[in-house]
């Protein structure tokens, strides 16, 4: 399932995971098995009581999809670091799409690793979370 | 406005039982189908000791911990108006079902912009593991919203 990672280069493009529409239940159920049991996203009488229409999704969720896109293209033990910044909300509906680009390669603590953009975002196109990834080669 | 004197406050350290069905249900919740999450037998021929977290797991097993209602409670911060800002993490060593893992948790800043309007929250957890290792590092951004 994982690309050969060390013919990685600059400009490659992480392959792109589509995730089906966001229901109640994935909130349901993401909250249970993450251990985040923030109300606002499965209670919609605390949503409504803190100004939100309804609930709507973990930012947790779209980065856990983030990181199985990553891990659907190399291997887990060769991610370094991972980070992002929650740009938007998603809402019950919303496709989530996965996507990255490499766009440098460097050595990180004497391993050749490579720099990785990577954002979620909505099928308007609208960005969720943008952040990059560390990713060794070897 | 959330008291300054909080930058540098230490959430009293938490431990947090890593457990194999967690992990699968994690993994099945996001539609992964990586076996060494799935499968012990597959984690152990990849060199692990046992079925392997997710990259993102340890976020909720520290919330779950308790770590985030403690510290919500001590800055006196309503759950209803925090939003997620920024998350990293830094990784040092597999998490693995069977894993004790340790968080300490310290607020590395406090801020706020548009006159108050939104304050944040910054965050730095060590994990560490029943080995003694250092297995990550995380780093958040709480986002308090006031209307």
């Amino acid at each position: 399932m994982n690309a050969q990672t060390k013919m990685i280069q600059v400009g490659d493009d992480m392959p792109v995971l589509e995730l089906p529409p966001i229901s109640r239940t994935t909130l349901a159920l993401f909250a249970g098995a993450s251990g985040d049991h923030n109300p606002i996203h499965i209670d919609i009488d605390f949503a409504r009581g803190a100004g939100m229409k309804d609930v709507f999704a973990q930012g947790m969720l779209s980065m856990a999809y983030l990181g199985r896109a990553l891990t659907e293209w190399v291997p887990q033990r060769q991610i370094l670091s991972y980070g992002v910044r929650f740009a938007a909300m998603t809402h019950l509906g919303d496709r989530v799409r996965c996507s990255g680009k490499v766009v440098e390669k460097l050595e990180h603590a004497g391993r050749p690793c490579v720099r990785v953009q990577i954002s979620a975002a909505k099928a308007t196109g609208e960005i969720t979370l943008a952040g990059e990834a560390l990713v060794a080669l070897n | 406005m959330i008291d300054k004197k909080f930058i540098g406050y230490e959430v009293p350290p938490t431990l947090w039982d890593v457990e194999k069905g967690r992990i699968r249900f994690f993994a099945e919740v996001i539609g992964s189908a990586d076996p060494i999450c799935l499968d012990e037998a597959s984690a152990k021929a990849a060199g692990y000791r046992n079925v392997v977290a997710p990259p993102t797991f340890i976020f909720g097993a520290e919330s779950d911990s308790g770590v985030l209602m403690k510290l919500l409670d001590t800055l006196k911060i309503d759950l209803r108006e925090v939003l997620h800002g920024e998350q990293r993490f830094d990784y040092h060593a597999p998490v693995c079902a069977g894993d004790t893992l340790r968080f300490q948790t310290r607020v590395a800043d406090i801020y706020d912009k548009k006159d108050g309007a939104l304050e944040f929250v910054v965050n730095d957890t060590k994990v560490t593991n029943q080995l003694g290792e250092h297995v990550a590092d995380l780093h958040s951004v709480i986002v308090v919203r006031h209307a």
